[in-house]
C-alpha cells in the first residue's frame, strides 16, 4: 500500500511539472517586458521583470475592440444555444422520446467533424454565394460566426441540459403548470428553465470557454476576435502574446471553476 | 422504463388540449431541426458532394484521385496521421498512469478533484494561447533554455531540439491530449470491481496476475477507444499548429486552411476532396471509439 501511493505521488508530481512549468514559463516570459524609464519590479535569472506586458496589452485599443467582440459573440452564442437546446431537450423528454437518438447523434457531429470542415462549408455556402444574407456586412458575418459557435458548443450544451432534464420530473412539472393554466412557453421558461438552471449554466460557461479563444472559425470568416488578434500580434510582438495567453488560460480556468460551483449547488437546490 | 411511461402516458390523458399540445410541440422542434440542417448538415454535406463534382457540375472521381497523384497532399495526410497517432498513443499512455494514480493510487481526495478540474481546463486550452505558452517554455529564448544556460551551463539550442518540428508539436499536443485521456479514462478505471481483485487473490494470483489476466483485458477496449478519440481530437486541430509553426509543418488541416483562404492549390475540387478525406478519417476513428465504448460498457458498469 505504501509503495503504491509512493508510485502514485511520483506520477502526479511528474504530471504537475509538465502541466505547471509552461504556465510559469509563460508568466516569466511575459514579465520580461519593461517600460522605458520604469524601475523593474523584481529580478529572476539575473534579469529585471515587470508586469508591463500585461498593462500594455490590455490598454491596447485593438485588443479591447477584439476582446469585446469575442465576449459579445460568446454571450450571443450562449443565449442562442440555450434557446435552441432547452426546448428541444424538453420536448424530447416529454413528447418525442423516439427523436432522442437522432438528435443526440446530430449534437455529437461537431465533435466528429473537425471545425475547419464546418467553417469550410460556411465559407463556400454563405460567404461565396450572391444570395447569402451573411456576406452583406461585417455584422451579418458576425451573426454567421455566432451560429458557428453555437454549432461548436452544441455537443457540450446539449449533453449538459439533457443531464439536467433527466434529474427533474419534466412530466409532473408540465402537468402542474397546465392545471394552473400556464401556456407552453410559460411552462418552459418559468418552470422548466429555472429547474435546470445549473445545467444550463454549466453549458453556458463551457460555451464561453470555447468561444473566447477560438481562432479557426473567426479567421476563416475574416472577423477579428481575441483569438485572431493573439495570433496576429504573436508574429510581431515579443512579450504581449504571452501575457494574453496567460489571461486566456485564466478565463478558461474561471469558467471551469464556475461550472464546479454551479454543479455543487445543484445538489443543494431540491432540499430548499 | 422511463421511455415506456413517456410513450404510453400521453394517449391516456389525450383530449382537445392534449392534441393542441402535440402540434405546438412539433413546432417547438422546428428551430433545432432548421438550425442543424442549415448550419451543420447542409454546409458539410455540400463539401462532400462537391468532392465528386467537376467544375461544370458533372460527376467525377478525379478530385479524389488527385489526392493520390499529388505528392505534397499525400505527404501532409501522412504527417497528420503520424502526429495524431504519436500524440494519441503518448496521451493515452501518460493519461493512463495519471488516471490510475488518482483513482487507485491511494492519494488524498483533494489531489483527485484538483487534477480532474485541471484536466477540464487543459483539455479546453488548445489553440493559439497554448502555442504561446510553449514558445515561452521550450522556444529558443524560453524559460527552459535560460535555466539550462544560467544554472547548468548547457546550451539548449545546441541540443538539436526544435519546438517547431514533429517532436515539438507532439509535446505541445500532449498538453491537451493527456488531460482528455484522464477525463475519458477515469470512469473506466472506476468501473473495475473490487471483487475481481479479491477473486484473483483468493485463487492465489499476484497483483501482476490481476493486471495481466483481469484488469487489462477488461480495460483494453476503453484504452483503444480513448486512443482513437485522442487521434480524432488531434487530427482536426489547426489553430495550435498554425500559431506555432505558421505553415512550415504542413499537416492536412493547415493545407486546407490555406486552400480555404485562397485556393492555393489552384484546384477547388481538390480542396473538397481533402475535406472528404479528413471527414472519413475522423468518422472512422470516432465511430471506432463509440463502438469500443459500448463494448467496454458490458463489463465496466
Amino acid at each position: 500500500m505504501k509503495t503504491k501511493s509512493l508510485f502514485a505521488w511520483v506520477i502526479v508530481t511528474l504530471a504537475a511539472l509538465y502541466f505547471v512549468v509552461p504556465l510559469l514559463a509563460t508568466l516569466e516570459y511575459a514579465m520580461r517586458q519593461l517600460a522605458t524609464g520604469e524601475t523593474p519590479g523584481w529580478f529572476f535569472l539575473g534579469k529585471a521583470h515587470s508586469f508591463d506586458a500585461f498593462v500594455s496589452s490590455i490598454v491596447s485599443p485593438r485588443f479591447q475592440v477584439d476582446f469585446l467582440r469575442s465576449m459579445v459573440l460568446a454571450v450571443a452564442a450562449i443565449v442562442l444555444g440555450v434557446l435552441l437546446v432547452v426546448p428541444t431537450a424538453y420536448l424530447i423528454r416529454l413528447k418525442f422520446p423516439g427523436w432522442r437518438s437522432p438528435v443526440e447523434f446530430i449534437t455529437l457531429l461537431p465533435l466528429v467533424i473537425p471545425a475547419i470542415i464546418i467553417v469550410f462549408g460556411y465559407s463556400r455556402m454563405y460567404l461565396a454565394t450572391p444570395w447569402s444574407p451573411f456576406n452583406k456586412s461585417p455584422f451579418a458575418t458576425d451573426v454567421l460566426l455566432t451560429f458557428g459557435y453555437v454549432t461548436l458548443a452544441l455537443p457540450y450544451m446539449y449533453r449538459s441540459v439533457d443531464t439536467g432534464m433527466r434529474s427533474i420530473d419534466v412530466k409532473t412539472l408540465t402537468e402542474a403548470g397546465q392545471s394552473l393554466g400556464a401556456s407552453g412557453s410559460r411552462i418552459l421558461f418559468n418552470i422548466i428553465l429555472p429547474n435546470v438552471r445549473s445545467a444550463v449554466l454549466s453549458g453556458a460557461f463551457l460555451t464561453f470557454a470555447i468561444v473566447i479563444g477560438e481562432f479557426t472559425f473567426a479567421s476563416l470568416l475574416a472577423r477579428p476576435v481575441f483569438g485572431t488578434y493573439l495570433q496576429e500580434i504573436g508574429a510581431n510582438q515579443p512579450y504581449e502574446p504571452s501575457a494574453l495567453a496567460l489571461i486566456a488560460f485564466f478565463i478558461t480556468w474561471a469558467c471551469m471553476g464556475l461550472i464546479q460551483i454551479v454543479g455543487r449547488s445543484r445538489g443543494a437546490a431540491p432540499a430548499r | 422504463m422511463a421511455t415506456t411511461v413517456l410513450t404510453t402516458a400521453p394517449p391516456a390523458k389525450a383530449g382537445a388540449a392534449g392534441r393542441g399540445l402535440i402540434s405546438w410541440a412539433a413546432l417547438g422542434m422546428a428551430p433545432f431541426a432548421l438550425f442543424a440542417v442549415l448550419f451543420l448538415i447542409v454546409p458539410t454535406g455540400l463539401l462532400l458532394i462537391r468532392a465528386f463534382e467537376t467544375p461544370d457540375g458533372g460527376i467525377t472521381l478525379d478530385n479524389i484521385a488527385e489526392i493520390f497523384r499529388q505528392e505534397s497532399i499525400l505527404r501532409s495526410f501522412w504527417l497528420s496521421i503520424e502526429i495524431s497517432t504519436v500524440s494519441a498513443i503518448g496521451g493515452a499512455f501518460f493519461g493512463f498512469f495519471i488516471a490510475y494514480a488518482i483513482t487507485l493510487g491511494g492519494l488524498p481526495p483533494w489531489v483527485r478533484s484538483a487534477i480532474m478540474t485541471f484536466a477540464g481546463v487543459a483539455s479546453n486550452f488548445a489553440g493559439v494561447p497554448l502555442a504561446f505558452a510553449f514558445i515561452s517554455t521550450l522556444g529558443r529564448v524560453g524559460l527552459v533554455a535560460f535555466i539550462l544556460r544560467d544554472w547548468f551551463g548547457v546550451n539548449f539550442n545546441a541540443t538539436g531540439f526544435n519546438l517547431y518540428s514533429f517532436l515539438g508539436l507532439t509535446i505541445v499536443y500532449l498538453y491537451f491530449q493527456i488531460p482528455l485521456m484522464v477525463l475519458v479514462f477515469v470512469p473506466a478505471l472506476e468501473g473495475l470491481k473490487r471483487e475481481w481483485r479479491e477473486a484473483t487473490a483468493v485463487l492465489g494470483g499476484t497483483n501482476a496476475d490481476y493486471w495481466r489476466y483481469v484488469a487489462i483485458p477488461v480495460l483494453w477496449p476503453s484504452i483503444l477507444g480513448s486512443t482513437l478519440l485522442l487521434f480524432a481530437n488531434a487530427f482536426g486541430a489547426v489553430a495550435t499548429a498554425y500559431a506555432l509553426t505558421g505553415s512550415s509543418l504542413t499537416i492536412v488541416p493547415i493545407q486546407l486552411f490555406a486552400q480555404i483562404r485562397g485556393d492555393v492549390l489552384n484546384n477547388p475540387g481538390l480542396g473538397y476532396a481533402i475535406a472528404l478525406g479528413m471527414v472519413i478519417i475522423t468518422s472512422v476513428t470516432s465511430g471506432g471509439y463509440i463502438l469500443l465504448r459500448s463494448w467496454s460498457e458490458r463489463w465496466v458498469r
